[in-house]
């Protein structure tokens, strides 16, 4: 399996470790990444707050630099995912509006095509259970990780809208997470705040109300008895790790959680140690997870 | 005709008043053809099992608003929910329907705790319960019959939803384009259901948000050219606390809303007018954080997060040799985040702790990225999919819609 791959931009800046464990995992998996290091930001919905046609601009020409490849393309980032679909669903409407952006990408040689079965943009969440498969999956996991409690996070970016997000086609995409940890071997936490915002989008605007939701979800999961979130969303993982002590003065109760990437977790599945996953660079301590993980080896 | 189990969540005041547990989960069993509505089961429960099942309805067409409720979870019209699809979606989010995994559904850990409820596992497979609950973020009046008024209306009046036009009258009626009506069609489309106003997340973290609905109708009058209030309804909205930018972003409104309102858009069209087109730098920083953030893409490509952090606290040479109270205080918070970055060395190089060291996209990337900011500046198109159509009518949208004529920004004036 070989693809185009946007990385985002907090998977390279205050989220390395996920850039990183993306690598070895998809090594060890049999993916083949192609990296569009000329691609740009989606905007995260804020450039399209401020101006649609250039958020729709911006997206269109990471989505031609990826058909340049003629691979179908990946991302790691939920919030990504839901910014670029945003966008390609503007563009895929209207041939005019299409014609007038590409206009703007003629300059570099680029053009966004809408194929006959439409371009595809998938994370690598969506992209493990529908493309890879859970079953080549499960073949691969050399360290089934049981006993481990994963409470699943998803981001609202790859749940809502359901209408632009190809639930219509793929109705369980709210379940994936769940059926990932399965096939790891994990235990599923059920906890509230499994499909709720992690409040990131506001931490610079109204940061009580943006820890308040991350200080609540984490502390649910941890009532449930669980050992760890997992969430296919870097920005998610701004909130619910890097910030988990602030949220924790928010909430007024203790925290401490540790909060894996989706590609860690199934790394951790693979055989690769902790330290290869860049798991002690997180914030909220991941030694219970490392602990749990030695006694499984 | 089928059978269904609703479980419903009750709250009956009075019990509460004699002593009795008031909250409980409470099952019925109704028997009605799939093709009918949630609101219709119910209603076959209370005239069948429990007359003081309590539950607002009038139009039965999802017209009238008066049925809100969660239904699986989701917030939604009980009279636009086909009952089959509700049983189904019930077996799927659980895991019955034999391809998911077993998680409960909302609120299942609860049940265990009721009064008079039957515990978990005790339904059949093939008849998964449809879980019933009142709207969120309202208070419970009796069973699925929430306070609107102390919620959604008290917001709603918060917004000024009527028209404030300035100067002496028009000698006969006010000229209006249409094209500026269609702009506004969206949010009049509004039925007062109050189901944004259930699944709001940011309302769940911060009850004092003015909220989705309530914002939504905000732009149904910041976009009436006969309103002569525009700035000031802006200025109002960007510098509450609890505002335009204490929306978190989530979609859950647009998912719920029975009308496609999509409030959130309606949100981000108030922050674009704000913003952009009247420059207001509101107290909460949010038109400094959308600045910094366009202004980091048009420069380097990609996210610059420590810039983006300094940029929305204090922003230029004025904010830093000028800040704000709230600027220091905003940046000092985020000390301690940096230095535990620090620490564990998830920030321990010079283009994450030193804003503006870092690297622009490679080779001639970046100049094509500044053309695209140069032209999309220029033209600033709005594409309304709730106007124009979605796809499969591209054809019919593309004659209707040459780029040239493409609805644009409306006007402030």
């Amino acid at each position: 399996m070989k693809l185009a791959y946007w990385p985002g931009c907090v998977s390279r800046g205050f989220t390395t470790e996920l850039h990183g464990s993306m690598a070895l995992t998809a090594e060890a998996l049999g993916i083949e990444l192609v990296t569009l290091d000329r691609a740009n930001c989606c905007g995260a919905g804020v450039i399209a707050e401020h101006n649609q046609e250039l958020a729709d601009t911006l997206n269109a020409r990471t989505f031609a630099l990826a058909q340049q490849t003629g691979l179908s393309m990946m991302n790691i980032c939920s919030t990504c995912q839901g910014a670029q679909s945003e966008c390609q669903e503007r563009l895929d409407a209207d041939a005019a509006y299409r014609a007038h952006i590409n206009e703007s990408l003629s300059g570099e040689g680029l053009e966004y095509r809408k194929d006959a079965d439409g371009f595809t943009n998938k994370n690598f969440l969506w992209l493990l259970v529908e493309d890879y498969g859970l079953d080549e999956l499960a073949g691969k996991v050399k360290r089934p990780l049981s006993g481990l409690r994963v409470g699943p996070f998803y981001g609202c970016y790859v749940l809502r809208p359901k209408t632009r997000l190809g639930y219509d086609e793929h109705p369980d995409r709210d379940l994936y997470l769940e059926r990932v940890i399965e096939v790891l071997g994990g235990e599923i936490v059920d906890y509230d705040g499994a499909r709720r915002c992690c409040g990131f989008p506001v931490i610079t605007m109204n940061r009580e109300t943006s820890l308040r939701q991350t200080g609540t979800h984490v502390g649910d999961a941890l009532d449930a008895g669980a050992d760890c979130l997992v969430t296919p969303c870097p920005l998610c993982h701004l909130n619910l790790d890097m910030q988990q002590p602030e949220a924790a003065k928010v909430v007024g109760r203790d925290l401490g959680l540790a909060v894996l990437h989706l590609p860690q977790l199934v790394g951790l599945a693979l055989g690769f140690e902790p330290g290869q996953l860049g798991m002690p660079k997180h914030i909220a301590s991941t030694v219970a997870v490392e602990d749990r993980i030695a006694a499984l080896a | 005709m089928a059978s269904y189990t609703l479980k419903v969540r009750r709250y009956q005041p009075e019990a509460e008043e004699d002593g009795r547990r008031g909250a409980y989960w409470e099952t019925f069993d109704v028997e009605l053809d799939p093709t009918l509505s949630v609101l219709d089961g119910l209603l076959q429960a209370r005239d069948g099992s429990d007359g003081t099942l309590s539950v607002r309805c009038s139009c039965r067409a999802a017209i009238c608003g008066s049925c809100g409720m969660k239904i699986n979870g989701q917030s939604t019209l009980a009279c636009k929910t086909r009952i089959g699809e509700a049983a189904a979606e019930a077996a799927r989010i659980s895991g019955a329907d034999a391809s998911g995994p077993l998680i409960s559904p909302p609120a299942e850990k609860e049940l265990a705790d009721g009064d008079g409820a039957p515990g978990p596992g005790t339904e059949s497979a093939g008849n998964e319960p449809i879980v019933i609950e009142p709207m969120g973020n309202q208070p419970v009046i009796k069973d699925l019959v929430t306070d609107m008024e102390s919620t959604h209306w008290k917001k709603f009046r918060r917004v000024t939803p009527w028209l404030l036009p300035s100067g002496p009258p028009p000698e006969r009626e006010h000229i209006v384009p249409p094209e500026s009506m269609v702009d506004v069609t969206q949010s009049v489309a509004c039925i007062q259901c109050g189901a944004c106003v259930s699944a709001c997340l940011s309302m769940e973290a911060d009850p004092e948000f003015i909220g989705p609905a309530a914002l939504a109708k905000a732009y149904r009058f910041v976009g009436d050219p006969r309103d002569g209030q525009t700035t000031e309804r802006l200025y109002d909205l960007a510098n509450d606390p609890h505002g335009i930018y204490d929306c978190t972003h989530c979609f859950a409104c647009v998912d719920v809303c029975p009308k496609g309102v999509a409030p959130m858009n309606q949100i981000m069209r108030l922050r674009r007018l704000a913003g952009h087109d009247h420059d207001i730098h509101d107290v909460n920083n949010g038109r400094n954080h959308e600045l910094g953030f366009v202004k980091i893409i048009e420069r380097k490509g990609t996210l610059d997060e420590s810039l983006l952090l300094q940029e929305s606290y204090a922003p230029g040479v004025k904010g830093k040799l000028l800040p704000r109270a709230a600027s220091i205080k905003g940046l000092l918070q985020s000390i301690p985040t940096a230095i535990r970055g620090i620490r564990t060395g998830k920030m321990r190089s010079l283009p994450k702790l030193i804003p503006g060291v870092h690297p622009k996209l490679p080779g001639d990337a970046q100049d094509h990225v500044k053309a695209i900011y140069d032209r999309a500046e220029e033209s600033r198109i709005q594409l309304n999919l709730y106007v124009i159509g979605e796809g499969g009518e591209e054809d019919q949208a593309a004659e209707a819609v040459e780029p040239e004529s493409v609805s644009e920004e409306p006007s402030a004036t």
